[in-house]
């Protein structure tokens, strides 16, 4: 009973989670541009999407700058991390204070703090204020990700290649870097998605040429979306999820030696 | 002004007499060397209204303004939208972003022209607006020595409503219906303050240019009555939520309206009889733009007759050019919403650029009846002094009993 | 690792200066100026005498001429609290957001914490999925579903029941927070839940505690981290969205986030108000960050306040 009861809570919840996005795949194989009408299964918006140039371009800008802005945050952020590892205590907590004001503050004053710096600098809004803001709210992510990983290493292990005959760089590539790699990929994979998803931010701080489909769609939202967005979050949902299912698997696959061992323990 | 529409009257009257012979249209003129910056990778950035262009709509005789410009030649068009004169305004003042073309309305132009916003137009690139554009619409109070602007389109403002959900009965040739409680939460509103802000005016019978305190403050008074029976306040928005049949009245421009016609036939218009808004939106080049020359060409290119008539048969708005109404679809052309008689028009009026004081009163009014809900102007600071006394609170709280347990 | 090493975070620190530092110094210099109008000689000027030179000139057929200065002022401030109703309404809807959102996550994350390792990262990956699509979209679909002729009111059509009014009301609003931000309340109080050892609950449970007992005395205290999480997660953003009343709330239920959008880029164009604004707001949100903190059991180095 109590089986049944828990089961049914999270149909509920899920159901309530997906409920529009089911709403938003099945409108685009709607025929009808209407949104509340069905007149008949089509698959012309997918067509039509790959003829938009405005969303094609739009979602081009999107990965352009979430790659680049993803790259450079997390070698800023890793560089940064090692140095506010090896700061005394009291820079350390100021530094590590300043890190935490764009996670904690609203999006919408960073925002806007940042374009008023753009405006008082006389640099015009467009991809290199995009990817400086995005910089901007992605390094401490990837801080605050390699950081943990610093501290939870073996302090020694640096001074002990150094002792067997490394220079400082070689110590670093091979015994630091790979002890601190989950963390660098995470702080990446989270800055590559909250880039993508990044809107407020990209709002105050984006010019005329540089829209990113957060703003393309937001700028439809305000007239009516066409089909060719559904379709393109159909098929972002499709490749998500394969993606998901792919890192599950694996995951599981990887994660099931070391449950038996540990049970057999 | 009201000199411009009793001329526009007469003017239109005769042409509706001389009308309506439909013929092919005309090519592109040769009035300027249209492939001049061909091969040369120019990019303009042109900022419209919303919905305010001919785009591929996917029809048989559709046709993209903007392709056919950058075919033509050969200049790349980044084209973005707006939804609002102030909007527009706040985006340019606030600077940052750089646009070769834009499009306000008559009284955000003559704004601009004070506050050293726009470029003077070299005409010698603009060879149409000599021959295409109609003399009334020429020397225009917004811009008396014809030197920033070209006018696109011109319209007023009504009201459009669902013959499905109001009244036969009730009176939708006045501006009261839009005060009227039958209709709570079946009404949307414009979300800019200037259109707002003339309508309360109007319904309160006052000029939609007035300046004076005490009516200012009597239409924001209104205006914050009205708000409990407005579903939402919106621009473009309105086109899905009107055809979509979710409000039954909503005050909008005319050309929008017959658009939106089209889509739902439930759908009607009427121009209150308390007098409305005339309004012109031309084209203009901001100050700081990039590529002036091909801005130049591209208005060139939205006079030409041909895209005139496309751009007007696909948006519904009135067009200031002399040779489109004969080339235009007969029922667009007679439409009484887009071309309306002499009688209408004498009961409108234009927008004036207001004083800044003005202006800067009728944002502030316009913020406060957007958050309308009165509350004493000391809760902000109790509101923040309780946090912090919380926040003290529980890490004293917190501080005695770690202390109590140590020991 | 030696403390030269320190040295390699100078481009960072550069970088935070300019682009966190120097711009929220920014919000307070524009929060605490206003430009005003000058003769030629630098003297301000009245309204009052602002009109008459007007009216002046126009007799004589000259064109006014004035200067701008930027003076200190602290009129910006002051103003805010002519708009304390959209703070506290912000904060007010917020807040019962921030509850449902806990209600809600609060027994799923706890179920999903107690399930086979297998199914909960697929539960997992099911509750970030959502994240992944715009939450523009995912607003705009909420429309579909809420308006007077949507989904909803349709399927209860069938049945004879409705039409509801559900858009462009508070309830609406709410339920746009709720849905765009129950992740982030489920994922942090996963995190706690799946380190709570099933050996724990036997524990109590050997000792005679009952489920509610188990529920109120053991796994709340030990999940207290996330739920301090948890409510910054959902709070802060729902406190200062812009988007959602706009697109569920029609416009007429204002927030602080739309009231900040209008003065920098919306319809009444004042940027001095407008960092006036965003500066009560951060304020405030760091205030409320403060309190939750205090939930927070573990001193975390370098957590504000």
């Amino acid at each position: 009973m109590k089986k049944i009861a828990n089961k049914l809570y999270i149909a509920l919840v899920f159901i309530f989670l997906y409920a529009p996005i089911f709403v938003l795949i099945a409108n685009s194989f709607n025929e009808s541009k209407s949104r509340t009408v069905w007149t008949g299964f089509t698959f012309d918006w997918y067509v039509k999407l790959f003829n938009n140039e405005v969303i094609l371009k739009s979602l081009g800008n999107t990965l352009i700058i979430a790659a680049v802005a993803a790259t450079i945050s997390t070698i800023l952020g890793t560089a940064a991390a090692i140095g506010i590892y090896n700061m005394k205590k009291i820079t350390r907590s100021l530094v590590i204070n300043i890190t935490y004001i764009p996670i904690m503050n609203s999006e919408m004053v960073t925002g806007v703090s940042l374009m008023l710096l753009f405006v008082a600098l006389h640099i015009d809004l467009g991809y290199l204020t995009l990817i400086i803001a995005h910089i901007t709210f992605c390094v401490p992510y990837v801080i605050l990700n390699v950081l943990p990983k610093l501290r939870q290493m073996n302090r020694n292990l640096y001074d002990a290649a150094l002792d067997l005959g490394c220079n400082p760089w070689q110590a670093f590539r091979h015994v630091i870097i790979p002890e601190i790699m989950p963390g660098i990929v995470t702080g990446f994979l989270m800055s590559i998605t909250y880039s993508i998803d990044d809107f407020v931010i990209s709002y105050f701080t984006h010019g005329s040429t540089s829209q990113t489909l957060p703003i393309t769609i937001y700028s439809m939202t305000r007239r009516k979306v066409s089909p060719e967005v559904n379709a393109l979050s159909a098929i972002i949902f499709v490749v998500v999820l394969v993606v998901l299912l792919i890192m599950n698997f694996n995951d599981l696959r990887r994660t099931k030696p070391k449950k038996k061992k540990e049970a057999a323990r | 002004m009201k000199k411009f529409s009793l001329i526009l009257a007469s003017a239109l009257t005769v042409s509706a007499l001389t009308f309506p012979v439909s013929a092919d249209l005309p090519e592109y003129s040769d009035s300027v060397d249209w492939e001049k910056f061909k091969g040369q990778g120019v990019t303009i950035n042109v900022y419209n209204w919303g919905e305010y262009i001919s785009v591929d709509d996917g029809s048989e005789e559709s046709f993209d303004t903007n392709k056919a410009f950058e075919e033509l030649t050969g200049i790349k068009v980044n084209y973005t939208n707006f939804a609002s004169n102030e909007e527009l305004y706040a985006k340019l003042k606030n600077g940052g972003s750089s646009y070769d073309i834009i499009i306000p309305s008559d009284y955000m132009i003559a704004r601009m022209i004070n506050e050293d916003m726009l470029e003077k137009l070299d005409f010698s690139n603009i060879p149409n607006y000599e021959t295409l554009i109609m003399d009334d619409f020429k020397g225009m109070d917004y811009d008396p020595n014809n030197e920033y602007s070209v006018p696109y389109m011109w319209g007023m403002v009504g009201i459009i409503y669902n013959t499905t959900l109001v009244d036969e009965e009730d009176d939708v040739y006045s501006w009261d219906i839009l005060w009227n409680e039958k209709y709570a939460n079946n009404i949307l509103m414009f979300s800019n303050s200037r259109d707002a802000f003339m309508i309360a005016e109007k319904y309160l019978g006052y000029s939609m240019n007035t300046t004076d305190e005490q009516e200012l403050k009597n239409a924001a008074f209104a205006l914050t009555e009205q708000k409990l029976l407005v579903q939402a306040y919106v621009m473009d928005e309105i086109f899905d939520k009107m055809t979509g049949g979710e409000a039954a009245l909503a005050p909008y421009y005319a050309g929008d309206a017959i658009t939106m016609m089209a889509d739902n036939p439930d759908l009607a218009w009427a121009v209150p009889v308390e007098g409305t808004n005339l309004f012109v939106d031309a084209m203009c080049i901001p100050k700081g733009a990039k590529n002036k020359e091909a801005a130049e060409m591209y208005i060139n290119f939205m006079c030409e007759t041909m895209v005139a008539v496309k751009n007007c048969e696909y948006i519904g708005y009135s067009t200031p050019q002399k040779e489109v109404p004969q080339y235009l679809d007969p029922e667009l052309a007679t439409n009484p919403i887009a071309y309306p008689d002499s009688e209408t028009l004498a009961n409108t009026e234009a927008f004036i650029a207001l004083p800044n004081t003005t202006t800067k009163l009728i944002d502030e009014l316009w913020t406060s009846i957007l958050t309308a809900n009165e509350t004493a102007p000391w809760t902000i600071p109790v509101f923040l002094l309780g946090c912090l006394g919380l926040s003290v609170g529980i890490n004293v709280f917190r501080t005695m009993k770690k202390k109590r347990n140590g020991m | 690792m030696n403390s030269k090493s320190k040295y390699v975070a100078v481009p960072y620190l550069a970088w935070m200066v300019i682009f966190i530092v120097v711009p929220l110094a920014l919000i307070g210099v524009f929060a605490f100026t206003t430009t005003v109008t000058c003769d030629m000689e630098g003297n301000m000027l009245t309204d009052e005498e602002i009109a008459e030179y007007e009216a002046y000139c126009e007799e004589e057929g000259i064109e006014p001429e004035y200067t701008e200065r930027t003076i200190f002022t602290v009129q910006n401030i002051l103003d805010v609290s002519k708009y304390s109703s959209v703070l506290i309404n912000s904060a007010w809807l917020a807040l019962i957001a921030t509850v449902i959102c806990l209600v809600i996550a609060y027994p799923l994350a706890y179920m999903i914490s107690r399930m086979f390792y297998s199914r909960q990262k697929l539960a997992l990956m099911l509750v970030m999925l959502p994240m992944w699509m715009n939450f523009l979209l995912r607003t705009y679909a909420w429309m579909t579903l809420l308006e007077k002729n949507g989904l909803i009111n349709k399927f209860f059509g069938l049945f004879g029941i409705g039409p509801f009014d559900m858009i462009n009301t508070q309830g609406a609003v709410v339920l746009g927070m709720v849905y765009n931000y129950l992740p982030f309340m489920i994922l942090p109080l996963y995190s706690v839940m799946t380190k709570i050892d099933d050996r724990t609950i036997e524990a109590a449970q050997d000792l005679g505690a009952n489920g509610l007992q188990v529920i109120w005395r053991v796994v709340v205290p030990l999940s207290m981290p996330g739920v301090a999480t948890g409510i910054t997660q959902v709070f802060v953003p729902s406190v200062s969205t812009f988007i959602i009343s706009r697109m569920l709330g029609g416009g007429t239920n204002m927030l602080i986030g739309d009231l900040i959008d209008l003065q920098f880029l919306g319809n009444a164009y004042n940027p001095n108000l407008g960092a006036a604004i965003s500066l009560v707001l951060m304020v405030f949100i760091f205030l409320c960050m403060s309190i939750t903190n205090q939930l927070d059991n573990e001193d975390m180095e370098g957590v504000l306040l």
